[in-house]
C-alpha cells in the first residue's frame, strides 16, 4: 500500500510539474505583447513597465518558467493586470462559491441516481429501468446551459418560484443561498445524475451477475438482504471515484452555468479573465482547478486502494 | 478477397443490421442524416436569410411564416438555426479530425515503440487531461483569440488524448498478435506494419470513439460560443444564439428554445448511433457516461 501511495504521488508531482509548464505556456502563446493587449487603451509607459517586470516578461523564458513556479509553489500566483491586486487572493475569494455549487450539485446527482441505479439494475428490463435509461441518455446528451435557460424560464418567469440568477453566501442567509443556488445545481445536478445513473446501474448489474450473489440466494436471503449485505458495497466501491472525479470536474467545468446564473465562482471569474485579458488571473484560475482536479483524482485512487486492495497490486 | 476484407464487410453488415433492429440507432441515423441536408444545403432550403433585419417583426412568436418566431432584429430564427447546423457540424468534424490524427498518431508510436518515447508521449496525455475539457478549451481560444477557427483548434486540441490513449491501448494487445510478429520476421519497415497490420485492426475502438466525440466537440463549440469565444456576429452559432436569446427569456421562449433543442438533438443523435456502433463493433468499450467522465 505504501509503495502504491509514493508511487501515486511521484506520478502526480510530475504531471502538476506538466500542468504549471502549459499554464506558463498560454501567456507566451498570447499574440504580441500580453501586457499591452491587457492594458488596451489604458496603456501608459510606467504602468507597462511594472506590470512586465513584476510578471518577469523582460526575462529570458526558461528563467521566467522557473521564477514562476518557484513564486506558484510559495502560493504567489502574481498580481492582476486589471486591479492590481494578488492573484493567489482573488481567486480563493471565488472558491467558497464554486465549492457550495458543486457539492449541492453532487447530492442532488447522489439523491437522484443511487435509488434509481439501484432499482434500475435489480428490476432490469422493467418500466423504471427503461425510464432511467431514457433519462441517462438525456442527461449526457442534454446541453446543461439550455436547460439552465429552460429552467429560468418555467421556475422564474412562469412560476416565479425562483431567482432567475444571483448569489448570497450560505453563512449570510441560508434561506436565500437555498433558493439561489437551487436552479443552478439542478441543472447542473441532472446531468451528472445522469452519469451516475448508468455508472451505478451497470456496476450493480456485473456485482449481481457474480457466483458470491447467487449462492448468497441459492442459501434463501430475501432479495432486500442480498442486495444491502452484498450486492451494494461492492458495486458502490467503483462509483465512489466516478462521484469525485464528478466533484473534480464540477469545480472548473461550470464556467457557463457560473456565467448564466451570474454565480461569483472560479468559472466565472475565469470567463471575466477572458473578458478582460486579465491573463495573470486566468493562469491563476486555471492553474488552481488542474490542481484541485489532481489532488482529488489522488485522494481517490488512495482511497479506492483501500476499499479494494486488488487494485495495489494490479 | 483476403481475410481482413471479409471481416470488415461481416463488420459493416452487423452495423447496418443493428440499425435496423435498433429503432434508437436508427432515428440518431435519420436525424444525423438530416442535419447533413440541412447543413450542406441550408443556405438554399432556408426560407429567409440569416441577416435579414425587419424591424416591423421583432421578437414575433412561432406562426406559419416563421415557425421557430423572430429574434429581437426581426430575423427569422428556423433560418438560422439552419444555417448554424453547417458551423456545429464544421467544428465536430475539423475539431475531431485534429484529435485524431494528432491523437492516433502519438497513441501509435507510444504503443509500438513503447519505452521512454511511450513515457514521455504518455505523461504528455497525462497533463492534458488534468484540465477540465471546457476549462482548457477556452484558456486556449482566450489567448489566441475567438473566432471559428481557433474554437476548433482548441476544442482538438482536448480531445486529443483520448484518442490517444484508446489507440496506444489497442496497439498493445495489437503488437504482440503473430500476424504483426510474422510482419517483423519478413522486414516489414515500422511505419508499414503500423498502417497496414496495425492501424486496421484497431479501427473499431476508434470508429466508437470519434462518434462519441463528435457529439461532445458540438456540445464544447456550443458552450464556447454561448461564451462568446466560438463563431463571432452576425454568422448563425447554436450557443450563440442561445446566449443572445437569454436576455429575453421570459418574454420570447422560442429564441432559447429552438438553437438548445438543435443542439440536444444532434448530440443525441450521436449518441445513439455511438452506443449502437460500440455494441457491435466493440462491447467491451466504454459507455457514454465513461467516456464522458473520462473526457471531462
Amino acid at each position: 500500500m505504501a509503495r502504491f501511495v509514493i508511487r501515486r504521488l511521484l506520478q502526480s508531482a510530475v504531471v502538476l510539474l506538466g500542468v504549471t509548464l502549459v499554464v506558463f505556456l498560454l501567456l507566451q502563446l498570447v499574440p504580441g505583447d500580453p501586457v499591452r493587449v491587457a492594458l488596451g487603451t489604458r496603456f501608459d509607459p510606467q504602468t507597462y513597465e511594472a506590470l512586465r517586470a513584476r510578471a518577469g516578461l523582460d526575462q529570458p523564458l526558461a528563467v521566467q518558467y522557473f521564477d514562476y513556479l518557484r513564486r506558484a509553489l510559495t502560493g504567489d500566483l502574481g498580481v492582476s493586470f486589471r486591479s492590481g491586486r494578488p492573484v493567489t487572493a482573488i481567486v480563493l475569494e471565488r472558491l467558497p462559491a464554486t465549492l457550495s455549487l458543486a457539492v449541492t450539485a453532487v447530492v442532488f446527482a447522489l439523491v437522484v441516481a443511487v435509488p434509481l441505479g439501484i432499482v434500475s439494475a435489480i428490476r432490469s428490463g422493467s418500466l423504471v429501468d427503461h425510464a432511467a435509461r431514457v433519462f441517462s441518455q438525456f442527461g449526457v446528451s442534454v446541453p446543461d446551459f439550455w436547460m439552465g435557460i429552460m429552467g429560468i424560464l418555467l421556475f422564474s418567469g412562469v412560476l416565479g418560484w425562483l431567482p432567475p440568477s444571483g448569489y448570497v453566501a450560505l453563512t449570510d442567509d441560508p434561506g436565500r443561498w437555498a433558493s439561489h443556488v437551487a436552479l443552478p445545481a439542478v441543472t447542473v445536478g441532472l446531468v451528472t445524475a445522469s452519469i451516475l445513473t448508468r455508472f451505478i446501474r451497470s456496476s450493480m448489474l456485473e456485482v449481481l451477475s457474480e457466483d458470491y450473489v447467487r449462492t448468497a440466494e441459492a442459501k434463501g436471503l430475501r432479495t432486500r438482504v442480498v442486495v444491502s449485505r452484498h450486492v451494494l458495497r461492492n458495486a458502490l466501491i467503483p462509483v465512489v471515484t466516478v462521484v469525485a472525479v464528478q466533484l473534480a470536474s464540477l469545480l472548473g467545468g461550470v464556467i457557463v452555468i457560473e456565467v448564466l446564473f451570474a454565480w461569483p465562482g472560479i468559472g466565472r471569474l475565469t470567463y471575466d479573465a477572458v473578458a478582460a485579458r486579465d491573463y495573470p488571473v486566468l493562469q491563476g484560475a486555471v492553474l488552481l482547478v488542474a490542481a484541485l482536479f489532481l489532488l482529488v483524482n489522488l485522494l481517490v485512487d488512495i482511497l479506492y486502494a483501500r476499499l479494494d486492495p486488488r487494485i495495489t497490486v494490479r | 478477397m483476403s481475410a481482413q476484407t471479409v471481416n470488415r464487410e461481416g463488420q459493416l453488415r452487423r452495423v447496418l443490421a443493428v440499425l435496423r433492429r435498433d429503432p434508437l440507432a436508427l432515428t440518431g441515423s435519420l436525424v444525423l442524416a438530416v442535419l447533413v441536408v440541412v447543413g450542406v444545403g441550408g443556405s438554399w432550403l432556408a426560407p429567409s436569410g440569416i441577416n435579414e433585419v425587419n424591424v416591423d417583426q421583432m421578437l414575433e412568436p412561432p406562426s406559419w411564416a416563421h415557425p421557430f418566431g423572430t429574434d429581437e432584429l426581426g430575423r427569422d430564427v428556423l433560418s438560422r438555426v439552419m444555417i448554424a447546423a453547417r458551423v456545429s457540424l464544421q467544428v465536430g468534424l475539423v475539431s475531431v479530425g485534429i484529435a485524431i490524427v494528432v491523437g492516433v498518431t502519438l497513441g501509435l508510436f507510444a504503443g509500438y515503440y513503447r519505452g521512454w518515447l511511450d513515457n514521455v508521449l504518455m505523461r504528455c496525455m497525462d497533463v492534458l487531461f488534468a484540465f477540465p475539457v471546457l476549462l482548457l478549451a477556452v484558456a486556449i481560444v482566450a489567448v489566441l483569440g475567438p473566432g471559428l477557427t481557433t474554437a476548433m483548434v482548441a476544442i482538438g486540441v482536448v480531445y486529443t488524448p483520448i484518442f490517444a490513449r484508446v489507440t496506444r491501448a489497442g496497439v498493445l494487445s495489437v503488437r504482440e498478435q503473430v500476424f504483426v510478429r510474422a510482419a517483423v520476421s519478413v522486414g516489414a519497415s515500422d511505419l508499414r506494419i503500423m498502417r497496414r497490420h496495425v492501424l486496421p485492426n484497431i479501427a473499431a475502438p476508434l470508429i466508437v470513439q470519434t462518434s462519441l466525440s463528435l457529439a461532445f466537440a458540438i456540445l464544447s463549440e456550443a458552450a464556447l460560443s454561448f461564451l462568446g469565444l466560438g463563431v463571432q456576429p452576425p454568422d448563425p452559432a447554436w450557443g450563440r444564439m442561445l446566449f443572445d436569446g437569454r436576455g429575453f427569456v421570459t418574454e420570447a421562449w422560442w429564441l432559447g428554445f429552438f438553437p438548445g433543442a438543435a443542439i440536444f438533438l444532434t448530440v443525441l443523435a450521436f449518441n445513439l448511433v455511438g452506443d449502437a456502433l460500440r455494441d457491435v463493433l466493440d462491447p467491451r468499450q466504454l459507455t457514454v457516461s465513461e467516456a464522458r467522465r473520462s473526457t471531462a
